[in-house]
């Protein structure tokens, strides 16, 4: 009778890089993704479909912006405010972006200080990154009240030309508010599994029950980023054009 | 003593490469920081002195795509990331490009049926 020998399996061999890479990643067995753990591959892939989506919508404005007959609302005298006795174009939506790419800065840092398992500084800089995006959705309510009680803006029409104007601002900036408004409150969540040490003490997360790691903190960051990602394609082709 | 302190030092490295995810200098984070700043007002700026035309078209598509770059870059961690991850997920939004096209031929289309039908001094 043959008895299994137990033999050393020893180091495990180096990943190859470049192209032989990529098909041998592919190809391989049990997981494509290396070095990367398996939820953040799939927060990957869900803000890969969302890539789709929201190009969907800036393409579908872009149609319809290009195909109206219509003289298109001009965004840079919608969006200006009056500060100081002056008319400044497009402020409203410049402070936006400033806020916004600050709670990715912050949130970047919090990535870093939750690696080096310093749980106060990810918490407080979770928490800056959640309070930015917050004023950064209160900013938005204050424009949209703007746009449809002063400037009588509908989804269905205006006072200032095609009405395909609301129909896709309040689509596609509303998509992106409430991607924000959810990261607010994931970025909250997370602030408190850090501060209380969920993700030192490896607790079980309230949801899916599996071990808290910092990893969850990147995750949350991949998110965040994205949305002011997505951000900076509106601004572009919604607010400049 | 030196040699025994490396060896250590080194194996607190390797640990680290081990345990961490990704772990970067500060610094990185703040450059970056700082330079979507600049290309943020850059682009502010081509709206606020009325560029027009093709200039303010490339300016305002060449730091979109600086701006997205970087965050997807450094931000994102893609620059550390392995090929495989990479390629996944930045080829497919490649073919959105095909949506843009049919798209823009598609709105010159209908913008022109829309001269001929409605608006009879347009063309």
């Amino acid at each position: 009778m043959a008895q299994p020998v137990l033999t050393s399996t020893g180091e495990s061999l180096p990943l190859p890089e470049g192209l032989p890479g990529i098909v041998a990643d592919l190809s391989s067995d049990q997981r494509a993704f290396k070095n990367v753990p398996w939820g953040k591959a799939m927060m990957w892939i869900f803000l890969l479909s969302d890539t789709f989506i929201f190009s969907s919508f800036l393409i579908s404005y872009m149609t319809v912006r290009m195909s109206t007959t219509d003289p298109w609302p001009n965004p840079s005298e919608v969006f200006a405010l009056t500060l100081f006795g002056e008319k400044i174009p497009l402020i409203l939506i410049a402070i936006m972006t400033f806020i916004l790419i600050s709670s990715s800065g912050t949130m970047a840092m919090a990535v870093n200080f939750g690696y080096r398992k310093d749980r106060v500084k990810t918490f407080v800089l979770l928490l800056i990154t959640a309070a930015l995006g917050a004023t950064f959705v209160g900013m938005q309510a204050f424009e949209w009240t703007k746009l449809i009680v002063d400037e009588g803006v509908r989804p269905w029409g205006n006072p200032m030309g095609a009405a395909q104007f609301g129909s896709t601002f309040f689509m596609i900036t509303g998509f992106h508010g409430t991607h924000v408004s959810f990261g607010v409150l994931f970025l909250i969540i997370t602030a408190i599994k850090v501060i209380r040490g969920d993700l030192d003490n490896e607790r079980p997360g309230f949801m899916t029950g599996r071990k808290g790691k910092y990893e969850i903190v990147e995750i949350m960051g991949l998110y965040w980023h994205f949305v002011d990602l997505v951000w900076v394609f509106i601004f572009a082709v919604f607010y400049l054009w | 003593m030196a040699h025994a302190e490396r060896q250590q030092h080194g194996a607190e490295g390797q640990q680290h490469a081990h345990v961490e995810g990704q772990q970067h200098p500060i610094g990185i984070y703040l450059k970056i920081w700082a330079l979507l700043f600049i290309l943020s007002t850059a682009s502010y700026l081509v709206d606020y002195f009325h560029l027009q035309g093709y200039l303010r078209w490339s300016l305002i598509i060449v730091l979109m795509l600086l701006k997205a770059g970087l965050i997807v870059a450094v931000f994102m961690h893609m620059l550390w990331e392995r090929l495989a991850l990479v390629y996944v997920i930045v080829v497919p939004p490649v073919l959105l490009m095909v949506l843009l096209g049919i798209g823009a031929l598609e709105a010159d289309y209908t913008f022109f049926t829309r001269g001929v039908f409605f608006v009879k001094g347009l063309l």
